[in-house]
């Protein structure tokens, strides 16, 4: 079988800048506000979409709402079973998180795992008065019983498409890039499979 | 990027790169030590020993805790309390310990080249504590850890070993690591102490102190031995304080932002001052606690390589 990848921009720019300004306005309307509230971006992608979160944020409420920086590697359920460790990043969790209304932020959301990881991490800083997660897509394909409260884009996937969320930041150019393998015509996409 | 060996035996021929990822990753090591539960799951169901065949402190209390905080099984092995006594022999002993299932090994042994030996009949990562005179890694790595947070960067900085050159795994490693990552180096000590051309590990080379300091920016004071005056190595404790002792007349001598470092147990009175050792300027403390982030650091990225290594795909 042809593993051949044709790459698609299924969202440019402006679209990801409304979709996060969409997210913005969700969490201030779940939370009533800001107030009690704070961010945990999870390295690396997800940390830069937090930055960009609190920003959108302060324009629209005038607040300046907390923000944390997790590296979730050292929690992964693979770590001891992988075979080369990737460098750890430094978590950066400068506020006390007990009693806050804490917005977990990520890319990607596929299997679960990542989010599993953070909930773990988060929960050796403190107990938080709730956890919400807020993700720029969600491609599908949960292994574990996990949800995202706020949901950029939904793009039904086949497993074996690779979904990239690009931030100038550390990209070229900002958006949502999915190379689809052709070869599996024949598979369930993720929508398909989830009913 | 994965470290090229599954073992850290020394730091000789160990690359740039290398040394760089771990110390990037013992910042983030160093960081958990800051936290409310100092304590992560990644070396959740690896078993490490702890095989220490001379006794130790700092070492082993920082390799346990690092180990510890790691989440991973840890078993204290100490030569004066086992069946060494009996007359078991270093393979012998240690085939019986890894029939219990060990994953890695962590040892220190009076004999240079123990830990390769060990590579040799063991499949275990094996991590070097510190053996004969030869090499002891872990400290050189927690001195370079020390050096460079302080001062951002390694290369072009400027060090300078006090002391038992001669005897010390401590100089050895630091010798390497920091020629590696661009430091210049240079040592000082009694000719006696010396190793026979010591210019051949590329370093300056002094029997003069004062002459020594001048334009350093970090002295590292190694632990002058007492035992060694029996064997005739210098004539007196006063006279090698004298010489080469470090006090407040000598300090002016180097670099405005100088560091004091010792990797201890510390001679007060007589390598070093006791208002030196606990200056503004004296990083020995901070080397300790440095220690434990480093050694986490080496065992995370240590863990799970294996002879046969392979890189999997990994999912996001």
């Amino acid at each position: 079988m042809t593993r051949k990848k044709k790459s698609e921009l299924f969202l440019d720019d402006i679209g990801l800048r409304r979709a996060l300004t969409r997210i913005a306005h969700e969490i201030i309307e779940r939370n009533r506000g800001v107030e009690n509230v704070a961010l945990i971006g999870i390295i690396t992608r997800g940390a830069t979409l937090a930055k960009r979160l609190q920003l959108i944020i302060e324009e629209l409420e005038g607040v300046k709402v907390e923000i944390g920086l997790m590296d979730i590697n050292l929690y992964r359920d693979d770590a001891t079973t992988r075979l080369d460790q990737p460098i750890i990043q430094k978590t950066d969790i400068l506020f006390d998180v007990l009693d806050k209304n804490i917005v977990l932020v990520d890319d990607v959301l596929f299997t679960g795992r990542t989010i599993r990881a953070a909930l773990d991490q988060l929960t050796d800083f403190g107990r938080p008065r709730s956890i919400q997660l807020a993700v720029l897509v969600d491609r599908g394909h949960r292994e574990l019983p996990i949800r995202a409260d706020y949901v950029g884009k939904n793009i039904p996937t086949n497993r074996t498409d690779r979904v990239s969320a690009l931030l100038v930041e550390h990209d070229d150019e900002d958006g949502i890039r999915i190379e689809r393998s052709s070869a599996n015509s024949k598979q369930k996409t993720s929508q398909e499979e989830n009913g | 990027m994965p470290l090229a060996s599954r073992h850290l035996l020394g730091l000789e021929g160990v690359s740039q790169e290398d040394i760089t990822d771990i110390l990037d990753t013992a910042i983030s090591m160093r960081e958990i030590l800051e936290r409310p539960i100092k304590k992560v799951p990644s070396l959740r169901g690896v078993t490490v020993l702890n095989l220490f065949y001379e006794p130790s402190t700092r070492t082993r209390i920082s390799f346990e805790l690092a180990e510890k905080r790691l989440s991973a099984d840890t078993i204290n092995f100490s030569a004066s309390t086992s069946s060494v006594k009996k007359g078991e022999t270093l393979k012998d002993t240690v085939r019986n310990i890894e029939a219990m299932k060990m994953d890695m090994v962590v040892v220190r042994h009076k004999s240079a080249g123990a830990p390769y030996f060990l590579t040799q009949c063991l499949e275990s990562n094996i991590i070097n504590a510190g053996d004969g005179a030869h090499e002891h890694p872990t400290q050189a790595l927690l001195d370079m850890f020390t050096m460079r947070q302080k001062y951002g960067k390694l290369a072009g900085l400027r060090v300078l070993l006090v002391g038992d050159i001669k005897h010390s795994r401590v100089a050895r490693s630091n010798i390497w690591g920091l020629k590696a990552m661009g430091a210049s180096v240079a040592v000082c000590g009694p000719s006696t102490l010396l190793p026979y051309e010591a210019e051949r590990f590329g370093v300056d080379v002094y029997t003069k102190l004062d002459e020594a300091l001048e334009g350093v920016d970090v002295v590292n004071i190694l632990r002058i031995q007492l035992e060694r005056q029996q064997s005739g190595m210098f004539p007196s404790q006063r006279e090698y304080t004298n010489l080469f002792g470090l006090n407040h007349h000598r300090l002016k001598r180097l670099n405005d932002n100088f560091t004091i470092m010792h990797p201890g147990p510390m001679n007060r009175g007589v390598e070093i001052t006791t208002d030196i050792a606990d200056g503004p300027n004296s990083l020995i403390l901070e080397q300790v606690t440095n220690g434990q982030a480093v050694r986490m650091a080496i065992l995370y990225l240590l863990s799970g390589k294996k002879d046969s290594d392979k890189v999997e795909e990994v999912d996001a």
